[in-house]
């Protein structure tokens, strides 16, 4: 069974972002999502300093079997990538929510960030 | 649902993800694609490749109507259980499908590929006419392919422990691309992986017992997505992406698949061969070939190749099968690459993934072979 914790918000692209004590959201692929995709082999990282608007394409995620697009879950500027991924992308299969985060984003409207699921609309959402 | 091969059960319960496959119901993995691959390159893995259709041939003109069918030529088979890899082609020359050959005691064996079992069939019977020979297909039997560096050890010492000395010793005696019948068992040394095993044909009913033996004596059961992995790495074709009746064989690296001697033999496909073959040395069709990417990235079926020639020339090719090399662990693939009409060498190949021209590097199609890279 795929893991949804409580305290994440989800896109139905299956993106999960946490909001940081600072402000910032931080952001990966759910575990769902590295489920479906199996073992993760590549990750086309976004550039840091780059400024994406909500369900704009970010980038790839790619699987021995798929290639995946990833989505800006909110709008903002992407502020730190996790470089640790272009070497060890199987990260995410192993800790999606921890280690496999994949990169922060500064929103430029944080309102966006309640048009978001909750981990039950979400989780209802995979079945 | 689709249909079930007699290992259903035994996929469910090792927890495998099931796909539809031709119409089958088929596990697609087990736990990791990954680490089934590596299981197989490095100890041992057994596939349920029963949804594959298995066509007994006898008659007393089954070997006549075999040469006749076939690009490849089944008198070269000179011994029982001995095997060839053919095509079988249209009369313009395009693969119908592609399978292997046993030649046995009573006739001849064939598997082909389950997506094209029915055109297969209906080809195969509609060129039976005038020729003393029947088909039969054995959906009572399943296939069991047990491949890697321990399967052959591991399937003698499975025999062995079921009493059967005298069969562990010949599988032990198998020489590469034969086979022997054991009382309901037909046992080969053939694969699809570029590693040493067998694959067993057998009842149905005794499939399961068997699957459970391979399981307890540490074999990993292994579904499709490594299937495809392993071929990949070993530069084997995969019939509707690689080729199809589209497809010359000489531009799907299957040239060598072709007995063009006696000279005599006319099968079907054979004039309109020849004439492919004078486009080639005009330089006017395509090669498969290998490609590999050493940057980050996976190469995938469908991508542009972009070739540039040593006359200034540029024509696109394709990515025909792609994948991420588990073994090398960078991208693989094979391409049907353009050829150059005044013979000009090919200086540079690029792949655009994205919008990005990556250069990839052109080699013999085949990555790996018996667990090692064989390209340089």
């Amino acid at each position: 069974m795929s893991d949804f914790p409580d305290d994440l918000k989800y896109s139905a692209t299956h993106e999960w972002v946490r909001l940081e004590d600072d402000g910032t959201v931080t952001m990966g692929i759910t575990d769902h999502a590295q489920e479906l995709l199996g073992d993760i082999v590549f990750i086309d990282l976004p550039e840091e300093g780059k400024v994406v608007d909500a369900r704009q394409e970010m980038s790839v995620v790619e699987s021995v079997k798929a290639a995946s697009d990833i989505y800006a879950p909110i709008s903002g500027e992407i502020i730190a990538v996790n470089e640790d991924l272009a070497d060890a992308p199987e990260t995410v299969n192993g800790a999606p929510y921890t280690d496999g985060w994949i990169c922060r984003i500064l929103p430029s409207n944080p309102a966006e960030l309640e048009e978001l699921l909750d981990a039950d609309t979400y989780a209802g959402m995979c079945e | 649902m689709g249909l079930r091969t007699a290992l259903f059960e035994k996929h469910v319960e090792a927890g495998a993800r099931i796909v539809d496959f031709g119409g089958w119901d088929m596990p697609i993995q087990y736990d990791s694609l990954i680490n089934e691959h590596h299981a197989v390159r490095q100890h041992a893995g057994v596939f349920d490749v029963s949804h594959m259709t298995i066509v007994d041939v006898n008659g007393a003109e089954a070997e006549k109507w075999l040469r006749f069918l076939l690009a490849n030529d089944v008198a070269r088979l000179k011994e029982t259980g001995h095997a060839l890899y053919s095509g079988m082609l249209t009369e313009q020359a395009g693969v119908i499908d592609d399978l292997i050959v046993y030649r046995t005691a009573w006739g001849f064996r064939l598997v082909v590929n389950c997506a094209t079992r029915e055109k297969d069939l209906a080809w195969m019977n509609k060129q039976l006419t005038g020729f003393d020979a029947q088909l039969t297909e054995r959906p009572e039997l399943a296939i069991l392919a047990v491949q890697g560096p321990a399967a052959i050890n591991i399937v003698m010492d499975l025999l062995n422990r079921k009493g059967g000395l005298s069969a562990a010793a010949q599988v032990g005696s198998l020489k590469n691309f034969s086979g022997a019948e054991l009382g309901s068992w037909f046992i080969a040394r053939t694969g699809y992986t570029g590693e040493n095993g067998v694959e067993i044909m057998l009842p149905n009913t005794e499939a399961p017992g068997i699957w459970d033996d391979l399981l307890a004596a540490g074999v990993k059961p292994i579904g499709l997505g490594a299937r495809d992995t392993l071929r990949l790495e070993a530069g084997m074709n995969l019939y509707g992406h690689d080729m199809d009746e589209s497809i010359s064989p000489l531009s799907a690296n299957m040239a060598w698949t072709i007995a063009w001697e006696p000279a005599d033999r006319d099968f079907i496909g054979r004039s309109a061969l020849q004439h492919q073959r004078e486009a080639q040395q005009r330089g006017e069709l395509p090669t498969l070939n290998g490609l590999v990417m050493e940057e980050r990235g996976v190469l995938r079926e469908g991508l542009r190749v972009q070739c540039t020639f040593a006359d200034g020339t540029v024509s696109d090719g394709v990515i025909t099968s792609g994948t991420f090399s588990p073994t090398l662990k960078h991208g693989i693939a094979l391409a049907r690459i353009p050829s150059n009409p005044k013979n000009a060498a090919l200086t540079q190949c690029e792949v655009d993934i994205r919008g990005k021209l990556i250069p990839v590097r052109l080699v013999k199609p085949g990555f790996v072979r018996l667990g090692k890279k064989v390209f340089v």
